[in-house]
């Protein structure tokens, strides 16, 4: 099985520390609500307009009117830090919920069926995972031109690996249970067997990895937007406000640290949240 | 394992590894004809369409030959290190290339040895002192470090030890040897943090299964001082992790050196790949990707080896077999 299902269990300490780590797990589903909600919502609720420039008032320092100051085009960082939240939700969502289909039907396919079908997967598997990602869509932007939801979709088939290896393994240790022998001799079809009889069970695992899966596209796509192979130019990005504000870190270092630290407090929650809900649906006796 | 079976192992993997690059390059010379427009025009980029220059390219690139031909000239010329030339500035690729290495290779050395011993360090330290504060704190900071990309805490880095606590240099990559490990101190530790939080999840977790283990109970028992027990069990078990994920840790190093380099303003291989790539510069792209591919294959057979060297279980599982 793939260590990175092992391994959050071990660093959260199984279990022992869920009940002193719940405000922890409170907190991380407040961060991601808030995130939620800017996104829905995006300029709807923001102060100002994100867009709108105000070149009287550049580089302006956290004041009443502008609470995290505004940029070097003069426009208000804390809105478009609210804006900002759709394309660090949008796109990681996209890709963890489609990565997490494909995944999911290529892993329980690669366990249940065994044999050949397996090993076409997980030749497959193993060839995308020594393929360092950022750098593949880095080059491909370069050929193809570059833009978010190319990224995205890169991303999805460089993540379906991921989960087909996790969902995979979860479903060997199924395969030979009691009761998908039960099932196979009343006659049920194997499509039936997979999806209903083996999947909740490996649902628990999962669902987990989607929330990794989250945080790693977050950081990935913010990455690429910080490089310019991203989101437009002017959109309202955090890892396009990183790089934007660089040069005036001296001047306004909030407007550079705040994004970054939305990156951050989203992708850490996003990761500990799916350490918790495996831990969670694993005790409840449906995994192992 | 015998002479004989090392030999045929290194001959199946360096078979495999020919291969992969045969279609990696197979790829990357393609990329020239996935690119939107005709080749002339990408190859053109915004240089003037003369018709001297038009022949010129497609001499050059041998854009009448078939599109097999094409590749295999091109592969032989790449075997050479020859990538034609690049689009903006016109100088050789290879050259480009061979000027923006050492920053890069200084950065990633530098990068891996600390993500090395932090990373073995830290994970025996928090194995250790397990559910005790330390523990707790390291295995903290791994969870939020594991979640923060190379850009964000190098830019984190420079406000604090460059601008708050005016440490260290925050950009340029600095002359003679001591004046780089200066100025590239807070890139190779903002590139370090991701690799260090893994590999100290798996060396705690590694340290930790031997902990429980009869034998090291065992040599306790015997009376052997803990640095014994220390140096001889539990590191040297602590170290397969370190062997194991090297491949993984490469590939984080690689792609974070990317974002680092544009960061900390550094002249390296990663910012070249950017700055190609933000101009559509093909031959360049192409090879850097391939330079990129060759290092990146070359490190996994080298951590293979260097795992069956050190783990003799898994040499001895592969020869019996």
């Amino acid at each position: 099985m793939s260590t990175a299902v092992a391994l959050p269990a071990e660093i959260t300490g199984a279990g022992r520390r869920r009940r002193r780590g719940s405000w922890l797990i409170s907190a991380c589903l407040v961060v991601v609500g808030v995130v939620v909600v800017m996104a829905v919502f995006g300029s709807a609720i923001a102060p100002q307009d994100p867009n709108a420039q105000n070149t009287f008032f550049i580089l302006a320092r956290p004041s009443g009117a502008h609470w995290l100051g505004t940029d070097s085009l003069g426009r208000d960082v804390f809105s478009r830090l609210i804006a900002g939240a759709r394309t660090a939700f949008l796109g990681p969502l996209v890709i963890a919920a489609s990565s997490m289909l494909l995944g999911n039907l290529l892993g329980l396919l690669a366990g249940y069926r065994g044999g050949r079908t397996d090993a076409l997967i997980m030749r497959w598997v193993d060839l995308m995972w020594a393929v360092p990602g950022l750098l593949l869509i880095i080059v491909v932007a370069g050929a193809l031109g570059s833009g978010y939801w190319l990224a995205v979709g890169l991303l999805i088939v460089l993540t379906v690996p991921f989960d087909t290896r996790v969902v995979r393994g979860v479903t060997l240790e199924q395969a030979p249970r009691p009761y998908v022998e039960a099932a196979r001799t009343l006659g049920v079809p194997d499509w039936r067997i997979m999806l209903f009889h083996i999947w909740p069970n490996v649902s628990p695992v999962a669902i987990a990895n989607a929330f990794l899966v989250f945080a790693g596209s977050l950081t990935s796509l913010a990455g690429l937007s910080f490089l310019g192979l991203g989101v437009a130019p002017g959109t309202p990005d955090w890892g396009l406000m990183l790089s934007e504000g660089l040069q005036d870190l001296f001047v306004n270092p909030i407007a550079v640290l705040a994004p970054g630290v939305m990156i951050v407090l989203t992708a850490t929650s996003m990761n500990l949240i799916g350490d918790w809900l495996q831990e969670r649906l694993s005790s409840k006796g449906a995994a192992r | 394992m015998t002479a004989r079976g090392w030999a045929f192992f290194l001959a199946r993997r360096l078979a495999v590894l020919a291969l992969l690059l045969v279609v990696v390059s197979f790829a990357v010379f393609s990329l020239l004809y996935l690119s939107p427009g005709s080749v002339i025009d990408t190859l053109l980029g915004t240089n003037p369409r003369t018709p001297a220059e038009l022949s010129y390219l497609t001499s050059e690139y041998h854009l009448n030959q078939p599109f097999l031909t094409q590749y295999w000239i091109w592969a032989s010329q790449a075997v050479r290190l020859h990538f034609g030339n690049s689009i903006q500035t016109s100088l050789p690729v290879t050259s480009e290339i061979r000027q923006r290495l050492p920053v890069s290779l200084f950065l990633g050395v530098y990068a891996y040895i600390l993500t090395v011993l932090l990373g073995v360090g830290l994970g025996i330290a928090a194995a250790l002192r397990r559910q005790r504060l330390a523990d707790r704190g390291i295995v903290g900071a791994a969870i939020v470090a594991l979640s923060t990309p190379a850009f964000v805490s190098g830019v984190f880095l420079i406000y604090l030890l460059g601008i708050q606590v005016r440490l260290f240099p925050v950009a340029g990559p600095g002359t003679g040897f001591f004046g780089e490990l200066w100025h590239l101190t807070l890139p190779a530790v903002a590139l370090a943090l991701t690799a260090t939080a893994y590999l100290v999840k798996h060396t705690r977790a590694a340290v930790i299964g031997v902990l429980d283990q009869d034998y090291v109970t065992f040599a306790r028992a015997r009376g052997l001082t803990a640095s014994r027990v220390l140096t001889g069990y539990i590191l040297r078990n602590a170290l397969i992790p370190v062997v194991t994920m090297s491949g993984l840790i490469l590939s984080y190093v690689i792609t974070g050196a990317v974002l680092v380099e544009d960061t900390f303003s550094l002249p390296g291989i990663g910012q070249l790949l950017v700055q190609s790539a933000t101009a559509k510069d093909l031959p360049l792209i192409q090879g850097v990707a391939m330079v990129i591919a060759v290092v990146i294959v070359l490190a996994n057979l080298l951590a293979d080896v260097a795992l069956m060297a050190v783990d003799p279980r898994i040499r001895l599982g592969r020869g019996s077999r």
